[in-house]
């Protein structure tokens, strides 16, 4: 971080106009190291700035953002990545998450929101916008018949808890509402978010398999 | 209107009660007679008097102004000139094929005739001059002697045209062989070489109405499609193009109406999907396409989420559209840039909510207005056996959450 305390930033999309609208967004809060719109020289600069978070476009033309956090992440796991999009489909958003970013907003999302975002995904919580959690609650829906054999409950199934929280932010709950709600500290639902999270990267669950995998092939 | 057996009321044609013209529903209430003795009686008394009554009754209808109207239709039909014409060819013709026939010396079509002549001009004119809810009582009425030959296939109508032919044909031949006589052929074909003047000489006349008539109800069908046109171009782009006028200065607003129109241009122009319609199958799809049109009409980012999904039935349909109303309501009163819109697929119940960070309001002093479209929305849900509640205070948006149980027949 900087002396101001401000996270370092750096933006990696494939539409210049959409790079001046989030830096225009962000200036003030974050300090934007750089930019990059494409997947080789995003890890190239990645490597050489070391930011604090990667704004990072899920489709990009080199391979989409996964390669770009795959590529980084074993050398700077100290890089935090933030998947940011317009797609409409799991498969690409549960890749992105699962190749190791810490969360995931829609591109509609208003400014301060997004700074919110960037400072929480900065302070190692995870984010996670109503889609995400609608894609996960999807992913995770109770059903039996896709269970496989090597099933782990610590990782394949989320608790009421978890599922009550994921719900509210479907619902367009902030953290602090849905802790008022559920009568718990918003640390309580920090770290709800972030075991969903790990569940949502370490699972083997056939749903998230059958997502990555085709992703991969393609 | 108070209209009592022997009223002091006019005697005035009753719409409402009526088979035909409603002559005989006024003339009951006007006399107290029970209108369906009085249709029996009618019924009878044309039968035995070879058409007079049936000839009385159209002219009747033709003087006698509606019970909601001022003016009879024949006062309007005076004016009609096309009309009048139009009844005097057709009198003309079938006042031809009268003497024509007449020369067959067959006394019950002789009988009949001059009351049809007047009955069928006495309808042209009501048809071309009544009002359009008479015309369709009337069109009933013909369907099933005629047919709905525009609608028919070509395949059908061909062998009704061949059949009559044949009939028409071996008709002729029996009444020629049954006065075996060669004489008559002389009248016979005097009649035919009548007619044939008539249509030489009027025949050009008649094709020019009938032309006219076509390109009159073409002209109407093009004023409508175009009204039609206008009013669905009016909701849609132009209201989008208005909204991206406003948000100039947003390009991503920009492109993102500019998307969402252009996808509902398109569902209508080659889908034939009409704007605002909800013809999704599935919960999801519906979902989704509440997001576009509220995005699309009010200029506003729909956050939705669906989890799970199943096929809509009518239940859930109604869930889905409290839902809409739900959200249009969000995206005009709460002042809000984004509304969102959860909707949740579960094995025993569907749950919808719609959530904004506007204005809110104080759910226990609701102003009248708002009360309305509050209630309208859990009435919907209520009556279908799901429910509803609106949490909102001053300050802090609001949200309304819809719950509708699933039918066990169609669970998974």
């Amino acid at each position: 971080m900087t002396a101001a305390g401000q996270p370092r930033v750096f933006l990696v999309d494939d539409h210049a106009m959409f790079r001046a609208g989030v830096r225009s967004e962000l200036a003030g809060h974050v300090e934007v190291v750089g930019e990059a719109e494409d997947v080789a020289p995003a890890i190239a600069a990645i490597s050489a700035s070391v930011p604090d978070v990667v704004l990072l476009d899920v489709h990009l033309p080199g391979g989409g953002g996964q390669a770009v956090v795959a590529a980084v992440r074993p050398e700077l796991p100290q890089v935090r990545f933030l998947a940011l999009s317009a797609s409409d489909a799991p498969e690409d958003v549960i890749a992105v998450i699962r190749a190791g970013a810490r969360g995931y907003v829609t591109k509609t999302i208003s400014g301060p929101e997004l700074i919110d975002a960037v400072q929480r995904v900065a302070a190692g919580d995870a984010v996670f916008s109503p889609r995400l959690a609608g894609f996960v609650l999807d992913a995770f829906a109770s059903g039996q018949a896709d269970l496989q054999p090597t099933f782990d409950p610590e990782l394949d199934q989320l608790t009421t808890r978890e599922r009550e929280v994921l719900r509210l932010i479907a619902r367009g709950y902030t953290y602090k509402e849905i802790a008022r709600e559920l009568f718990i500290s918003v640390k309580t639902v920090e770290s709800h978010v972030s075991s969903v999270l790990r569940k949502l990267q370490l699972s083997t669950r056939h749903q998230l398999t059958r997502w990555a995998t085709e992703r991969r092939l393609n | 209107m108070a209209t009592g057996p022997g009223s002091k009321l006019p005697w005035r044609r009753e719409r409402d009660r009526a088979l035909a013209g409603g002559v005989l529903a006024g003339l009951s209430t006007k006399t107290g007679i029970d209108l369906t003795a009085l249709r029996i009686v009618v019924a009878v008394i044309s039968l035995l008097t070879s058409g007079y009554v049936l000839a009385a009754y159209v002219l009747t209808w033709l003087l006698l102004p509606a019970s909601n109207e001022t003016g009879s239709i024949a006062s309007r039909a005076a004016s009609d000139k096309r009309g009048i014409g139009l009844a005097a060819a057709l009198a003309t013709v079938l006042g031809a094929v009268l003497i024509g026939v007449g020369a067959l010396d067959i006394p019950w079509i002789n009988a009949l005739a001059w009351p049809l002549v007047i009955s069928a001009c006495g309808l042209v004119l009501i048809w071309r001059n009544s009002e359009p809810g008479e015309q369709q009582r009337m069109q009933q009425l013909a369907e099933p002697v005629l047919g709905n030959v525009a609608g028919q296939k070509p395949g059908r109508i061909v062998p009704r045209i061949a059949v009559g032919a044949g009939l028409l044909a071996a008709g002729l031949t029996m009444l020629l062989v049954g006065h075996e006589r060669v004489q008559l052929l002389v009248p016979l074909g005097g009649v035919v070489l009548l007619l044939g003047a008539i249509a030489v000489v009027l025949g050009p006349w008649w094709m020019r109405i009938a032309r006219d008539l076509v390109e009159e109800r073409q002209a109407r069908i093009r004023a409508e499609e175009r009204a039609d046109m206008a009013a669905r171009v009016h909701d849609s782009v132009l209201q989008t193009l208005a909204l991206i006028q406003r948000r100039a200065s947003d390009p991503h607003q920009v492109v993102r109406l500019a998307r969402v129109q252009e996808r509902e241009l398109r569902a209508w122009l080659f889908e034939g999907k009409e704007p605002g319609s909800l013809q999704a199958d599935g919960v999801a799809a519906g979902v989704r396409q509440i997001q576009q049109d509220v995005e699309a009409r009010h200029g506003i980012t729909v956050d939705a989420v669906t989890v799970g999904d199943c096929e809509l039935d009518e239940e859930l349909g109604a869930l889905l559209a409290a839902a809409r109303e739900a959200t249009v309501n969000a995206a005009k009163w709460s002042g809000a840039d984004t509304v969102s819109l959860f909707a949740e697929v579960e094995p025993d119940a569907v749950s919808v909510y719609v959530r904004d960070r506007g204005c809110g309001f104080d759910p226990d002093a609701v102003p009248a207005d708002r009360k309305g479209l509050a209630e309208s929305v859990r009435a919907r849900v209520a009556r279908r056996g799901g429910s509803a509640s609106v949490r909102s205070a001053p300050g802090e948006g609001t949200e309304v959450s819809l719950t509708m149980p699933r039918q066990p027949a169609r669970r998974p």
